[in-house]
């Protein structure tokens, strides 16, 4: 399976997205290429602040405008939007619920830049905290869309963005709506629900299961929270055999853990299986060899369906093995980072 | 570098600790406020200054406990602040503190600030940002003596269901911020400067901070982004009281040589009296093109030498004795002579 290539999303449309909105003002924090806004700064240099590397400071200076009516996008690696300043983004951001962009790029293990770099266990931090709203991009017409969904609230908005070379796996003309999932397959024995970069990887694998005669229905969320889709409820509280997860982020706290307490607070007795980080940190290599090495991968998503079904699928390794992955060396991204 | 009246008065500043030796006597200026009413009447600074220790007192004797040493430390340059410093608009009456509506969340909910005892935003008139939340009892007897708020409002001074916190929020009287981990506003108020800049607005935007904060790398962060980018309009009025809450600064983590080190990072600083009315005013007056501090070094026993006797632990003032307590009634009784 292939989808079109779209190289830098973020970058024109974000430009073109701005024109109309005199209020969006950009702050970076010395990874403006990185983040795919040193286009937006030379088209609105007015409206852009090079605040360097001084998250906490920056937090703050993005709350102030906030209160002053601005709507300040903070492009930066995502571990520097929650990790350091984590006590910033509660107390400047978050208690006064102000209108804050917060848009982290490399989410999970998506950097061979190791564990430093590796915002692994953002939601599990984020979803703990009043008022916010946190979006996962799975593709190029959600990378674009995701504007729209995040300008409408009002209150801060943590998104994992991708950039460089992105899929597009939705069509343009169907975007991101707000804590709606889509529904990419039906079936009734299995249910999958899926976020980021493991909604495409699950799709490599779906066909192959669904040959074996299994029935899957397969949602992709781009809205961790709220997380309290009726659709989604629905499906992971109907399955026949038992539901899977999938998320570029540690099991504990993300979208696993979020389906187990709907699962729960619905009385839901079916199996629930988390494919994701296994609480562990991740290390400097290649998006490939960490998605093999700690499990995110197709081969995962078809042994948990195995162990649920307590049939084995007969699906070779080596079928799965057709992976899309982006060079560390793209020509799309501004570093090997 | 300085102008010469400027040079005489950092001359008359530079003084140590142990050298505090002006007289009340000398503090002359005066400010016309509608204190209690709206028929405008002339009240000495010195009086203000006298009143915040006034209503500390006697709310510490009342509920055996408060921050009294902030309030010595801090009198005088509080006067300054809501007595003319800061251009604040007038309000035609003393404001009563609400009731807690409950914390701020989306789509706007509970969204009211204590900007509102600040007489709310104009772009031609200053802004004041409160930042050490601790200091909450004197900021709101200094909104007392000044006519912003009603004069039994510190009888709802942390009592559940009002909003006169112990610990000031931004849903406070005079609290635009929620900075009770400090050093957060004055990133927040680079941040209102930098929008009011966009828009041409005239006013200042100050900051008053305590000494403590200068322990957080936060505040550093914040001052290589004020200096960076110009903000003439963002003046901070500091207490330095060298003293927290484990004991005095220099035993606990030194922030000297304070001046040089704020000068380093492109400020104009001005060292004073903080118990001078004339030489706060006169910092406040400074033009320049960098952002302004104006250091003000203050006695934390200030118009209350029995705390002298509690040195060096002045945080909090909790009386250990019927005794104790006994000699600090006979202290306002003075005080109010």
């Amino acid at each position: 399976m292939s989808y079109e290539i779209v190289a830098r999303p973020h970058q024109q449309n974000f430009i073109d997205w701005s024109a109309d909105k005199p209020e969006v003002v950009v702050l970076t924090a010395d990874l403006t290429n990185s983040c795919e806004v040193g286009k937006w700064r030379d088209a609105y240099p007015d409206r852009y602040f090079s605040m360097g590397m001084a998250e906490q400071n920056m937090l703050g200076v993005a709350a102030g405008m906030a209160r002053e009516g601005l709507e300040p996008w903070l492009h930066t690696f995502a571990v520097f939007l929650y990790r350091r300043p984590l006590d910033q983004l509660q107390m400047s951001i978050a208690y006064p619920a102000l209108k804050v962009r917060l848009v982290g790029f490399l989410p999970g293990i998506m950097t061979p830049g190791g564990v430093t770099h590796q915002a692994i266990e953002d939601f599990a931090v984020l979803r703990a905290i009043p008022n916010m709203t946190i979006l996962e991009v799975g593709d190029a017409t959600e990378a674009e869309s995701v504007l729209d969904v995040a300008h409408a609230i009002d209150g801060p908005v943590y998104i994992r963005q991708l950039r460089g070379e992105v899929s597009r796996i939705f069509p343009q003309d169907e975007p991101m709506v707000l804590n709606r999932a889509r529904l990419l397959s039906t079936g009734d024995e299995i249910t999958l629900v899926t976020s980021g970069i493991m909604t495409e990887e699950a799709l490599r694998a779906i066909p192959l299961i669904q040959a074996q005669g299994v029935g899957i229905q397969h949602l992709h969320v781009s809205t961790i929270k709220p997380f309290n889709d009726p659709e989604v409820i629905r499906a992971i509280t109907s399955a026949k055999h038992g539901v899977v997860t999938m998320e570029n982020h540690s099991i504990v706290g993300g979208v696993g853990s979020a389906v187990a307490e709907i699962m729960a607070e619905h009385g839901s007795t079916s199996p629930l299986k988390r494919i994701g980080i296994r609480d562990t940190y991740a290390h400097g290599a290649s998006q490939k060899h960490l998605m093999a090495e700690l499990g995110l991968n197709a081969q995962s998503l078809v042994s948990a369906i195995e162990q649920l079904l307590g049939r084995s699928l007969n699906i070779e390794p080596a079928t799965l093995a057709a992976a899309r992955v982006v060079d560390v060396h793209s020509s799309a991204k501004a570093e090997a980072l | 570098m300085y102008k010469s009246s400027l040079d005489i008065l950092m001359f008359n500043c530079l003084y140590s600790q142990d050298e505090f030796d002006l007289k009340p006597a000398m503090l002359q200026r005066s400010v016309v406020l509608k204190v209690n009413g709206s028929v405008p009447q002339q009240k000495k600074l010195s009086d203000i200054a006298t009143g915040i220790r006034q209503r500390v007192l006697a709310h510490s004797l009342k509920n055996n406990g408060g921050y009294m040493s902030q309030a010595c430390s801090s009198a005088e340059l509080l006067s300054c602040i809501y007595g003319g410093l800061v251009n604040l608009p007038e309000l035609d009456t003393p404001m009563l503190p609400g009731e807690f509506a409950g914390t701020p969340g989306l789509d706007g909910l509970n969204r009211t600030t204590g900007i509102d005892f600040h007489g709310g935003r104009h772009a031609d008139m200053d802004r004041l940002v409160n930042s050490p939340a601790h200091y909450a009892l004197v900021i709101y007897a200094a909104m007392i003596e000044t006519g912003r708020l009603a004069e039994d409002a510190l009888d709802h001074f942390n009592k559940d269901g009002s909003t006169v916190e112990m610990i000031g929020a931004e849903h406070s009287p005079g609290f635009e911020t929620t900075t009770g981990s400090l050093s957060q506003a004055i990133s927040q108020a680079a941040g209102i400067a930098l929008a009011r800049r966009t828009r041409h607005e005239t006013g200042n935007t100050w900051v008053f901070m305590s000494d403590g904060e200068f322990q957080e790398g936060q505040t550093w962060e914040a001052l290589q982004a004020a200096s960076f980018y110009g903000l003439n309009k963002l003046k901070v009025i500091v207490d330095v009281n060298a003293a927290q809450c484990d004991g005095p600064m220099d035993q606990v983590m030194t922030i000297e040589p304070l001046q040089t080190r704020v000068e380093s990072f492109g400020w104009k600083v001005a060292r004073v009296d903080g118990h001078d009315t004339d030489a706060i005013f006169a910092a406040g007056s400074i033009e320049s093109d960098q952002p302004l501090m104006i250091l003000c070094y203050t006695d934390g026993t200030r118009g209350l030498p029995l705390l002298q006797e509690r040195y060096p632990v002045l945080h909090y003032l909790r009386f250990t004795s019927d005794q104790e307590k006994s000699k600090y009634e006979q202290a306002y009784e003075e005080m109010t002579r």
